[in-house]
C-alpha cells in the first residue's frame, strides 16, 4: 500500500468522506473529490480502514450525507476530522425502537 | 452475434449453463433421503432446505412454486423428487412442472415405499438412470438474450458500494443492452434508497410497487420493536464502515446498473421471458435470496463483497467480485475478480467489469469459479415470512 492516505468524497453535498487507509489521531487524509480534485483533512481520531471521517462540521440532528443521499442523522456535534460511525450517527429508518 | 455462451438446450427453450441432476425434497423430512442419493450418484446436486410442512397456505404456496421453479430450472438437465407422503408442499403440481420442463424427471416416496433405506435404494436407482441419461447431452453456441443472471451482494463493507457493487453494474447494463435478463434483489437493503429504484422504473405503477415492498419489508422489521441495526447493517457490514442500512442500500443499488427497471418478480416466480432489468423480491440473506435467483432462472449469479463471503449455490456458478484488496488477497482461493484493484487507483471501474463480464462468458459456458471447485455448494433455503405452526 502507498504511504498516502486517501479518502473518497463521492458527491460533493457529501458531508463525509470513505477513508481507504488505517488513519491516526493527527494524521492528514487527502479527500479526492468526484472531480479529482484534493482536499487535505486534519484527522482528530484513529480511525479504521473503510470508516468514515467529516468533512465538515456537522451539528447533533442534522442530517449525514454520502452518495449525495442522507445515511442518517448526527446524534450529537460532528467536528470537521472526526470519526463517523455508529457513535455518532443513527440511521433513520427501520426504527421499530422509536415512538411514532 | 456480438458475444456468446455454450449452453444446454432444454426441451422447453431455457439453455443451461450446467448439466445436473437436481435432487429435489419435498420437505425437510426428505432432506436425509436427497443427501444420501446425492452422496452416491454422479452428478447429482440435493436442493435441501427445512420448509413444507406445519407452515400456513401462503408459504406453503411459495414452497411449491419454488420448488417447481427450481426442478425447471435449465441447470438441472433432470429431476428426482424425493416426497415424504404428508408434507404440505402440494407434490402433484411438482410432477406437473417437472412434466411440461419436458426433461426426464422420476420421484421417490418415503412412506409408501417402506422408509428410509429402501427410498434411498429406489432413489439411488433412479437417480443413476437421470444421470445417464443426461450425461451425453453436449453445449451448443447461444447468443446472450439466453442469459438470466442474478445479482448478489454479501459481507459488504464500504469498499462494496464504491468498487466491486459498480463492476457488476457495468456487467448489468452489458447484459441489458444485449437482449439479456438481469435480476437484482435484496429488498431490505432498499431501505434508505428506494426513491433512487422508483425513479427508474419503467411505468408509475412499477415505481409505486417498489416503494410498496420496501415499505412492506421495513414494517416487518420494525414490527419487532427493535432497532434493526446489527441484524441490517451486519456487525460485519459495520466494522466494514457500514454505519446505517442508508448507506449500505446506496451502496448495494449499485450493482443494478443504471438502466431502466421493467418490473418486480415474485421470490418464486420464473423470469420466463422477461427481458432487462427487474426486481426480485427477495431478502438479503445469502441462502435464500440465491434460492429466488435460483428460482427466476438465472444460469448464473455475480455476487460483490468486501469482508468475504464464500457462499456458493447447489446448482449455480456464482462469481465472487471482492471491492477490498485485502480481502481479496487474504481469500484469494475463494474470489474470482479483484475490484480491489479500483480502491488502489491501478483499474477502472469499467476495466474491472469487463473482466468480469469475459469471467461470465467463460463460465457460462462451463469454466469454473473459485466457489464450485471447493465444492461450496450445499446450502439453501427458501424465504418465507409466517411463522412455522
Amino acid at each position: 500500500m502507498s504511504e498516502r492516505k486517501l479518502a473518497v468524497q463521492v458527491q460533493p453535498k457529501d458531508n463525509v468522506a470513505s477513508i481507504f487507509a488505517e488513519v491516526s489521531a493527527g494524521d492528514t487524509v487527502e479527500v479526492m473529490a468526484r472531480d479529482g480534485s484534493l482536499d487535505a483533512v486534519a484527522v482528530h481520531e484513529d480511525i479504521p480502514y473503510g470508516h468514515k471521517v467529516a468533512l465538515a462540521d456537522i451539528p447533533g440532528g442534522e442530517t449525514v450525507w454520502k452518495y449525495g443521499e442522507s445515511i442518517g442523522i448526527a446524534t450529537k456535534d460532528i467536528k470537521r476530522g472526526d470519526y463517523v460511525h455508529v457513535h455518532n450517527l443513527d440511521s433513520a429508518r427501520a426504527r421499530g425502537d422509536w415512538k411514532e | 452475434m456480438e458475444h456468446t455462451f455454450w449452453g444446454y438446450e432444454r426441451p422447453d427453450g431455457k439453455v443451461g449453463s450446467r448439466n445436473y441432476v437436481a435432487i429435489v425434497p419435498s420437505v425437510v423430512c426428505a432432506n436425509e433421503v436427497a443427501q444420501a442419493i446425492g452422496n452416491q450418484v454422479m452428478n447429482c446436486r440435493p436442493l435441501l432446505h427445512h420448509q413444507g410442512c406445519c407452515q400456513l397456505p401462503p408459504d406453503l404456496d411459495r414452497v411449491t412454486d419454488t420448488l417447481a421453479s427450481l426442478i425447471c430450472h435449465p441447470n438441472a438437465g433432470a429431476a428426482l423428487i424425493v416426497s415424504l407422503g404428508c408434507e404440505g408442499t402440494d407434490v402433484d403440481r411438482l410432477l406437473e412442472a417437472a412434466g411440461q420442463s419436458g426433461k426426464p424427471c422420476d420421484i421417490v416416496r418415503i412412506q409408501e415405499i417402506g422408509g428410509m433405506a429402501n427410498a434411498i435404494a429406489d432413489g439411488i436407482k433412479k437417480a443413476q438412470r437421470l444421470s445417464m441419461a443426461i450425461s451425453g447431452m453436449q453445449r451448443r453456441e447461444t447468443d446472450l438474450s439466453r442469459f438470466v443472471m442474478g445479482i448478489k451482494c454479501g459481507g459488504s463493507d464500504a469498499t462494496s458500494g464504491l468498487a466491486s457493487n459498480c463492476a457488476i453494474g457495468y456487467v448489468a447494463d452489458r447484459i441489458v443492452d444485449a437482449g439479456g435478463t438481469v435480476m437484482f434483489g435484496e429488498v431490505t437493503e432498499f431501505i434508505g434508497a428506494e426513491h433512487i429504484l422508483a425513479r427508474r422504473a419503467r411505468t408509475p405503477e412499477v415505481g409505486e410497487k417498489i416503494l410498496k415492498i420496501v415499505s412492506d419489508m421495513e414494517t416487518r422489521a420494525k414490527s419487532l420493536g427493535c432497532d434493526m441495526r446489527k441484524g441490517q447493517p451486519t456487525p460485519g457490514n459495520i466494522k466494514g464502515g457500514l454505519s446505517t442500512i442508508e448507506e449500505k442500500s446506496l451502496g448495494a443499488i449499485m450493482k443494478s446498473g443504471s438502466r431502466t427497471i421493467e418490473g418486480v418478480l415474485d421470490y418464486a416466480e420464473m423470469s420466463a421471458g422477461r427481458k432487462g432489468l427487474w426486481i426480485k423480491e427477495t431478502p438479503g440473506r445469502e441462502i435464500e435470496i440465491l434460492t429466488g435467483m435460483a428460482a427466476g432462472g438465472a444460469q448464473c449469479i455475480t455476487f460483490s463483497t468486501g469482508r468475504g463471503a464464500p457462499q456458493g449455490f447447489p446448482i449455480l456458478p456464482v462469481i465472487k467480485i471482492c471491492g477490498n484488496p485485502h480481502t481479496y488477497e487474504r481469500m484469494v482461493n475463494d474470489m474470482d475478480i479483484n475490484a480491489g484493484r479500483v480502491i488502489l487507483g491501478e483499474a477502472s471501474i469499467e476495466a474491472v467489469g469487463e473482466e468480469l463480464f469475459q469471467k461470465l462468458l467463460k463460465t457460462l459456458s462451463g469454466e469454473q469459479c473459485k466457489g464450485e471447485t471447493i465444492y461450496y455448494s450445499q446450502s439453501m433455503d427458501i424465504y418465507c415470512t409466517g411463522p412455522v405452526i
